[in-house]
């Protein structure tokens, strides 16, 4: 049974992401480098930010103030990411033997952005996945019988939201559409400030409304990456 | 003599510059590049051709890359800047070579560690270690890993020079007999240990028959595989196993405070022996580079190997094929073996040196005999290859960045060491960590085109997030996992 719900778990959380990895980032040498890059920063950011939570002490118990820190650095991480690899697109398509690789400027938008959220749902669940193979599992005395599932579901649409706000992040930077940038930043408090919750066991209250932002988030991208809805019919149906 | 190094050193940068034009001739026909081909490569064009070839069917196995052959070349920088251009190219595609069996070996010594109870527990130690650290104080312990690792990194440097001396004195049966020895005790005896191991964790019955049944076909492949010839794959699953056996040695023979003495100070010694005109590596290199030969393809992962099988794997059209095949075979056989047969000879020779010094101690000298035989192996380094410019017939497979096997050993280690105390997120940190370091490292290597020791920057990343990670970060990381907050 706990290996059941470990592999559920962990298909859920990490499912999706790892298709996404493997159809689009493992063929490419230049993008699997990138993308550990992304992943290296957001541990930089990770680091600085439990540095933070660290020294300050007294408000230790209160992870609000660690995650207001979190999601700074991150934001600033992710801007430091745009910024590097902006300086060495040049060089990086040089680099790739796909010289297609910068003929969409956000597709190393995506690629950094996954390596960010990939190891920023590694961080957040790998461990809880590990505790979940048992022996013991959760909610038969207290606790919630939801814990695993709610943190695996979590863990997806941060790794999504992720993803997509690197898109819209580095597109708003490009274009000087601040809006976009804003977005990406006050969605990102949001959807981290609405998962305080998570501790009251009010699973209905953070998941749905992180869902809907995760859509939302996900349609600026698409239309941030030059998408349309004619363009996406077209792609669906000239397949067949 | 440090001159005339470093210029044979330019020389042969130059060269690879030259040998990776092969493949990416056909995309960017550039005119001086063609010419340095000309002049500096005796192949001829068929041979940029299969390369080509080959390049353009690996694009098009992975889809996205596809159409990369085929597509102008953007705007022509001036030739300087396109070899600069092409080293990096260069890396990129090789950084991956190494990041995959890097990342298998780390895989193996992970899963083990975390499976399998035995290499976590400590019970004996190596005989270069005699202080354990039992103390309860701190400043006891931090003196014990500190000696500890002092002796360890002496017997290294011992073994390093006396396989420099042998080299130099051309005993090459010598260092043959020496490889072969401890590839066998490796294959055989820490394979035995291993496979007992994990049937005792997983409470699986084996009858001795049996195991003796399987050892001796694992180990009989493995001896032939490595030392005479097999398919590629094979030799390189053989070499990644070893490397992770041997990391895991460590894991459960070295004091708990040692191992991470022993990281710090190996990488340290690799930065001086790689860099300082005198130092025992660099000796070796430039010897070998004298003689024309490659430099102990035993100690060295080279990507070359993985490079042939890549260009072999997807049949070139026509006539390539055969020119493509035939350097493989002798090279892939001659590293493997090679680089095997040094890496274990080190080994041997360490073993059998203490063997008799040590043999009064307790039984459980054997293993740590075989322990011994790492530090030579250790001799991990990170180069652009040295030799084709002087071996012809190697050149194609030659054209690959090298990773000394101990690279692979000590990355492991730190992995490894980091998932016994049973937290992923140190391990993953790790894991990442020791990846960039590496990239940098190519990166360095792509700009200073010498030969460079690939275990100080990763090692000191891994160390930096290893503690960071376990001290600030991970309290951290539980109190959001615990309390389901997402940042």
């Amino acid at each position: 049974m706990t290996l059941a719900e470990f592999f559920s778990c962990s298909l859920l959380a990490f499912g999706a992401p790892l298709v996404m990895f493997s159809l689009t980032v493992a063929n490419d040498p230049v993008r699997i480098i990138i993308m550990i890059a992304a992943a290296f920063g957001w541990l930089l950011s990770f680091l600085l930010s439990s540095l933070v939570w660290y020294a300050v002490v007294p408000l230790r118990s209160y992870l609000a103030f660690g995650m207001v820190f979190a999601v700074i650095f991150q934001e600033g991480f992710r801007y430091g990411m745009y910024l590097l690899l902006r300086k060495t697109e040049e060089g990086l398509k040089e680099i790739s033997e796909n010289h297609n690789i910068g003929s969409n400027k956000l597709e190393m938008a995506y690629v950094s952005g996954l390596g960010f959220g990939t190891m920023s749902g590694a961080f957040a669940l790998v461990n809880v996945l590990a505790d979940s193979v048992g022996p013991g599992t959760l909610g038969l005395h207290n606790g919630t019988e939801y814990f695993f599932v709610t943190s695996a579901a979590m863990t997806l649409c941060m790794i999504l939201l992720n993803t997509f706000w690197s898109v819209i992040f580095f597109s708003g930077f490009d274009d000087k559409n601040y809006l976009k940038v804003g977005w990406v930043i006050l969605s990102h408090f949001f959807v981290s400030g609405l998962s305080l919750l998570n501790s009251r066991e009010l699973y209905a209250a953070t998941i749905i409304p992180s869902y809907i932002v995760l859509l939302i988030t996900a349609y600026i991208a698409f239309r941030s990456a030059g998408g349309s809805t004619a363009k996406l019919v077209q792609s669906l149906t000239s397949r067949s | 003599m440090s001159d005339t190094g470093s210029e044979s050193e330019i020389e042969e940068a130059t060269e690879h510059t030259a040998l990776m034009d092969g493949h990416i001739a056909e995309a960017r026909p550039d005119r001086e590049i063609a010419e340095r081909i000309a002049r500096k490569r005796k192949t001829k064009s068929d041979n940029q051709q299969s390369y080509g070839s080959v390049e353009r069917t690996e694009g098009g196995a992975s889809g996205a890359a596809g159409t990369s052959a085929s597509n102008p070349p953007p705007p022509q920088p001036p030739a300087d800047a396109q070899i600069e251009e092409l080293e990096l190219k260069y890396g990129a595609r090789h950084v991956i070579k190494l990041f995959v069996p890097v990342t298998l070996c780390m895989l193996v010594v992970v899963a083990t560690i975390s499976s399998i109870n035995f290499y976590s527990v400590k019970d004996v130690y190596l005989a270069y270690t005699p202080f354990h650290e039992e103390s309860p104080y701190a400043v006891t312990k931090v003196w014990n890993a500190l000696a500890n690792s002092m002796i360890l990194l002496s017997v290294i440097a011992l073994m390093t020079v006396l396989l420099i001396v042998l080299y130099k004195k051309r005993c090459y049966k010598i260092i043959h007999g020496w490889l072969i020895l401890s590839s066998l005790m490796l294959l055989f005896l820490f394979s035995y240990l291993y496979i007992e191991e994990a049937l005792r964790a997983y409470n699986i019955p084996m009858d001795y028959i049996t195991l003796v049944f399987v050892m001796w076909n694992f180990g009989g492949m493995g001896m032939i595989v490595i030392h005479w010839k097999g398919p590629l794959r094979l030799q390189q699953a053989y070499l990644i196993f070893i490397a992770a056996l041997m990391a895991l040695v460590f894991i459960k023979y070295l004091p708990e405070w040692t191992t991470w003495a022993v990281l710090a100070v190996i990488s340290i010694w690799d930065l001086i022996a790689v860099l300082t005109p005198k130092g025992p590596l660099r000796i070796l290199v430039e010897t070998a580079q004298e003689r024309n030969e490659p430099i102990f393809p035993a100690l060295i992962y080279s990507s070359t190997v993985m490079y042939c099988l890549a260009a072999t794997t997807p049949p070139p059209p026509g006539e390539p094929r055969a020119r493509e095949l035939r350097p493989l075979h002798p090279h892939g056989r001659g590293t493997a073996d090679e680089r095997r047969a040094a890496r274990e000879s080190g080994g041997a020779g360490d073993a059998a040196g203490f063997d008799a010094a040590w043999q009064a101690r307790a039984q459980q000298q054997r293993r740590l005999r075989v322990d011994s035989s790492q530090p030579p192996r250790y001799t991990t380094r990170l180069e652009r290859s040295p030799a084709p410019a002087q071996q012809p017939a190697l050149d194609d497979e030659e054209k690959g960045v090298k990773l000394g096997l101990g690279d692979f050993i000590f990355y492991s280690v730190l992995v490894g060491k980091a998932s016994s105390y049973g937290d992923w997120n140190t391990t993953l940190a790790c894991f990442v960590a020791i990846l960039i370091g590496l990239c940098l490292t190519l990166l360095l290597l792509a700009i200073l085109k010498k030969a460079l020791p690939a275990l100080p920057i990763s090692i000191t990343f891994g160390l930096i997030f290893y503690f960071a990670t376990r001290c600030v970060v991970k309290p951290f990381a539980d109190a959001l996992a615990a309390e389901q907050v997402f940042i």
